[in-house]
């Protein structure tokens, strides 16, 4: 009965900072202003926020479900593997079509892959153009 | 020996992850679900062999386990700091900055690897890379001191991958 009590408080505790992170972590996109700082927001629901309420979940089935769950587990490997790739292709839009500032050379090559375009094709304002018609 | 090995886990790495992931997919550690999972491991690397244009990368997966561990803890210590910036800190007093990393890494793989790294924990976003690859393009939310943070990435991430992926 102890034990169960003491999980029923650790499941809460693990829900309540799930919430609190995703909460943050909405604060955070409307509050920014710009679309590169505004990503910087997301990655801590997908960390921290879903990795505790994954947390819970595995744990109240360990407890209360009988038995491991470990779905949970995979969710969350899938969910860091993917996270990076759509925030690095949010990242190339952006930095194609020139809302941010513009990023320094690099070090060892010349220039970025996104801007390692055609001379025909670096004009943004034609493709924003054919994007609003 | 070692050539029917070679014929049988083209990539050993890979039979390895698809056993494992069938098993969690399956929900339930029995012997019946591992040897389906090996199985599947086998026959997937082995039909997929052809579409991997290099040889798998030797690759040592003991030193991985200290470095998931570290980026897991850096990840919750990030986090706790990102959320107190979004929280107290007005937008005009933000430095975001623009953070270029030269690499040493050379394999795909790792690179891939520090980007993902780079992007889970808060505060650093991986943007893009030079069209060689030997650079990588950083967005930073807060950096007062743009090499401070690429110094530490150098430092504490990709040296350790440097030693994974020999």
């Amino acid at each position: 009965m102890m034990f169960e009590t003491l999980a029923t408080y650790v499941i809460a505790l693990c829900l309540l900072v799930g919430a609190i992170f995703s909460l943050v972590g909405s604060i955070g996109l409307l509050k920014f202003k710009d679309s590169m700082t505004r990503l910087h927001a997301p990655t801590k629901v997908g960390t921290v926020g879903v990795g505790s309420l994954l947390a819970a979940s595995m744990l109240y089935s360990y407890v209360f479900g009988g038995g491991w769950s470990i779905h949970e587990l995979l969710i969350m490997a899938f969910l860091f593997v993917t996270a990076p790739i759509s925030a690095n292709f949010i990242a190339k839009v952006v930095i194609h079509k020139k809302t941010c500032d513009t990023p320094p050379p690099p070090a060892k090559d010349e220039t970025w892959s996104t801007l390692d375009v055609p001379e025909e094709d670096r004009d943004v304002s034609v493709a924003n153009e054919i994007e609003a018609s | 020996m070692t050539k029917v090995f070679r014929w049988l886990f083209p990539h050993p790495f890979l039979t390895l992850l698809l056993t494992v992931v069938w098993v969690l997919l399956q929900n339930s550690v029995t012997s019946g679900m591992v040897v389906f999972g090996l199985i599947l491991g086998i026959i997937i690397p082995r039909a997929t062999a052809v579409w991997w244009p290099d040889r798998p990368i030797n690759f040592r997966l003991l030193p991985m386990i200290p470095y998931v561990i570290m980026v897991m803890w850096d990840i919750l210590i990030a986090n706790v700091q990102v959320a107190w910036i979004v929280l107290t800190r007005p937008n005009s007093k933000l430095r975001p900055a623009w953070v270029v990393i030269p690499l040493e890494l050379k394999h795909p793989e790792a690179i891939s690897i520090l980007a993902g790294t780079i992007t889970l924990t808060p505060g650093t976003v991986s943007a893009d890379m030079s069209n060689e690859g030997h650079s990588l393009l950083v967005h930073a939310l807060d950096a007062p001191d743009p090499d401070e943070v690429r110094d530490q990435i150098k430092n504490r991430y990709e040296r350790r991958l440097m030693e994974i992926f020999t």
